[in-house]
């Protein structure tokens, strides 16, 4: 692991920034205004991961982070080894200085009775709405509606603390997988389309605001893989497009490079020598064959990898590179990735 | 490596895919895991040992997708070339126009117009979550049963959607079923029939105070749209819970076989689980797992990762040479390897002892992506061997 260092991507240069008050100093292209980090990648790539990692990186210093997961998976009590999060903030883990990270898991449909309640005051006949099978209809199948309740949510809790009620520095959302990302956070101008009055329409706007402010970022968590490295440029042109804010890619997983440049002699490298150098570290030399073969097919992945590396550079943001860590991934685990987002001073 | 399998019932590819009583062949599992792959694998292998096969791919990766011809989303099954002694066609779903062709089928051209414009129908049939599933189960019902004068296909290998969770393919189906099927949007839809006014009357209060919210929330338009689009739909055709539980049913019959795919990961595996329970629970043909990318370190268990490390470790120390540098490297690598395949051994063992009757098959991972039928054709020969 060690050999892989604290790589940050051709873009970034490291910018040792001054702290806002306390805020750790992250590495560049996180932009300091941020409040609201969005963390998306294609589905396996290590989305939970990279978002529980940065929020105790944004806790360093005695920040106050809130996590939050919208697709019902408990995935951060999994994670940080919890009880099952309720429909309410619940501590997960401190962090160096005093921080503190804290989750919250919405669910669409208590999320849609607490909007009938604030606006309406009508609890009780949004239970009779919820038994009717209605709740289920605005919050799964309505155009957009479900997004709209789990970012309007979101968005009461980056608010709330510029109206000096609340308690978080920042937060940071667990966002659907790319392929749906956009989707995801247009919901609200869609919405605003559709449902054209009305308190819905104008808590969509404050959404839509928000969202498409210097206040959010959207980061994007791949593998140096085909597909996820379709996905992420396809979702950072659409989401810069759609006005939204990039933050860094993060990729996740990558091999370290053990192989120099030219020590396969292109594939013909000397089993005679490698045999020799086997001998000395007192390994059996029969298998010198197949680790030899073994050590191609692995440069031969390294190409691959490096080749998708390389189609990353379309995204000119900053790049985060975190190292695979032998599962189960726990709060050890997530706060030595934690130190990738920090530099250091 | 070769731990985990000695215990477990192996699943026969061969078997079930040239056993012409298997007509269905679903793969499903969370995103990322090959599940694609997997699927075009099979389908090729299928199609090389003479059965006429189609694979309904969801969203391939773009070099598998133009490996099989398959360039755009165009809802029509294709014939892959290069294929030896047999026939594979090959579709990618086109959720929109798939939804389009079901309305276009069982309404009038003018109706269909209508329903088209509204921009009810524009949102629910290409944004929603649950719609790609169930298109995907109705396209796959369109497979099956093909128009008469069509000729039937000896097997169908389906894809499944990239789902939040791999239930979402079982289950969003009848929920949008139950939805656009069900009481609350009749309701909704009543005001578009009865002219508005004497619905209100008909309501008992609490109804009225619901529906008031209704309108109040998501505003009187969206409402309308709602309204106009379930009562041109409900003339028309039998009811969409209906069609859903009809291609529900089909997958419960004998000629199909699910096969969940999965990589040697926690999520990966635990999704998996939950599918595994849950198609066992509803008595849905199971046929096995396949997990995907296991990594094969060299010399089998002969060389641990902790010796490889340590005897690394040793040259490191040694002053620098060819040899040493080179050995060096290859132990890294082999270090590397190995235990990355010691926790996907691990992983297999803990999901085949909780579910010591599914059968697996166990696929080593390649050195390179998969992205032509030779590489598909290297697949299904793994997925054979096991």
């Amino acid at each position: 692991m060690a050999a892989l260092g604290r790589a940050v991507g051709v873009y970034a240069e490291v910018m040792v920034a001054v702290p806002r008050s306390g805020l750790p100093a992250l590495v560049a292209g996180i932009p300091r205004a941020a409040r609201l980090h969005i963390v998306t990648g294609k589905g396996g790539a290590g989305k939970t991961t990279t978002a529980a990692a940065l929020a105790i990186a944004l806790a360093r210093g005695g920040q106050r982070v809130l996590i939050v997961e919208v697709e019902g998976r408990q995935a951060l009590a999994r994670l940080f080894d919890v009880p099952e999060l309720p429909y309410a903030d619940r501590h997960l883990a401190a962090a160096p200085g005093g921080g503190e990270v804290v989750g919250l898991s919405i669910d669409p449909e208590e999320a849609f009775i607490d909007y009938l309640e604030l606006f309406y005051n009508m609890k009780r006949s949004a239970r009779i709405m919820q038994r009717m099978g209605a709740v289920d209809f605005v919050t799964t199948l309505a155009p957009g509606l479900r997004d709209v309740l789990l970012t309007g949510k979101v968005k009461e809790r980056v608010t709330l603390n510029e109206q000096g009620r609340s308690a978080y520095d920042c937060v940071v959302l667990d966002a659907p997988p790319t392929g749906r990302i956009r989707q995801f956070l247009d919901a609200t101008r869609e919405v605003a389309n559709l449902a054209r009055f009305g308190p819905i329409n104008r808590q969509s706007q404050g959404v839509v605001e928000l969202l498409h402010s210097e206040r959010t970022v959207v980061h994007l968590v791949t593998l140096l893989e085909e597909m996820p490295v379709q996905e992420t440029v396809d979702a950072a042109h659409e989401l810069t497009e759609g006005g939204f804010g990039l933050g860094a890619i993060v990729v996740n997983r990558a091999r370290p490079h053990y192989v120099r440049p030219g020590q396969l002699a292109d594939g013909r490298l000397s089993r005679a020598v490698l045999r020799r150098g086997l001998k000395l570290a007192g390994v059996d030399v029969d298998l010198t064959d197949e680790l030899a073969q073994q050590m191609i097919e692995y440069e031969a992945r390294q190409d691959v990898q490096r080749a998708n590396a390389d189609r990353l550079d379309a995204v000119a943001v900053p790049r985060i590179e975190l190292p695979e860590l032998a599962p189960p991934v726990g709060v050890g685990e997530l706060s030595e990735l934690s130190d990738y987002f920090v530099i250091d001073e | 490596m070769t731990a985990p399998r000695r215990r477990l019932a192996a699943l026969d590819v061969d078997r079930l895919i040239g056993d012409p009583a298997t007509r269905i062949i679903v793969t499903c599992g969370s995103g990322g895991v090959g599940k694609t792959t997997t699927a075009a694998a099979l389908a090729l292998r299928a199609a090389e040992s003479g059965r006429r096969t189609v694979v309904l791919t969801i969203d391939p990766a773009r070099r598998l997708a133009q490996s099989m011809g398959l360039t755009e989303l165009d809802n029509t099954p294709r014939e892959v070339e290069g294929v030896a002694d047999g026939r594979l066609f090959a579709m990618m779903l086109d959720m929109k126009r798939t939804f389009d062709e079901v309305v276009a089928a069982h309404s009038t051209p003018e109706r269909a117009d209508q329903i088209f414009a509204n921009p009810f129908y524009q949102a629910l049939s290409s944004s929603f979550a649950g719609t790609q599933e169930y298109m995907a189960m109705e396209k796959l019902s369109q497979l099956a049963e093909p128009p008469p004068g069509n000729p039937e296909w000896d097997l169908i290998v389906v894809d499944t959607p990239p789902s939040r969770s791999a239930l979402d393919f079982l289950d969003a189906p009848q929920r949008l079923g139950r939805f656009l099927d069900g009481r609350f949007i009749r309701l909704l839809a009543a005001p578009a029939k009865a002219g508005g006014k004497a619905y209100v009357k008909v309501l008992s209060a609490s109804f009225g105070l619901m529906s008031k919210a209704v309108t109040k929330i998501l505003g009187g338009e969206l409402l309308r749209d709602v309204s106009a689009f379930v009562a041109s739909l409900e003339a028309m055709f039998g009811g969409f819970r209906e069609r859903a539980e009809h291609t529900y049913r089909l997958l419960k019959t004998p000629g199909t076989a699910f096969i969940v795919v999965a990589s040697p990961e926690p999520d990966a595996l635990r999704e998996a689980s939950y599918f595994v329970e849950r198609l066992v629970g509803e008595q849905m043909p199971l046929a096995g797992l396949v997990v995907n990318r296991l990594h094969r370190p060299a010399g089998g268990d002969r060389l641990s990762a902790r010796r490889a490390e340590a005897a690394a470790d040793k040259l490191g120390d040694r002053a620098s040479s060819d040899a040493v540098d080179l050995a060096e490297a290859a132990l890294r690598v082999h270090a590397e390897i190995a235990e990355a395949g010691e926790n996907d051994a691990r992983m297999v063992r803990g999901f085949a002892a909780a579910h010591p009757d599914v059968a697996l098959i166990a696929v080593p991972a390649l050195p390179t992506d998969v992205h032509d039928l030779t590489g598909l054709r290297l697949i299904g020969e793994l997925l054979a061997a096991s």
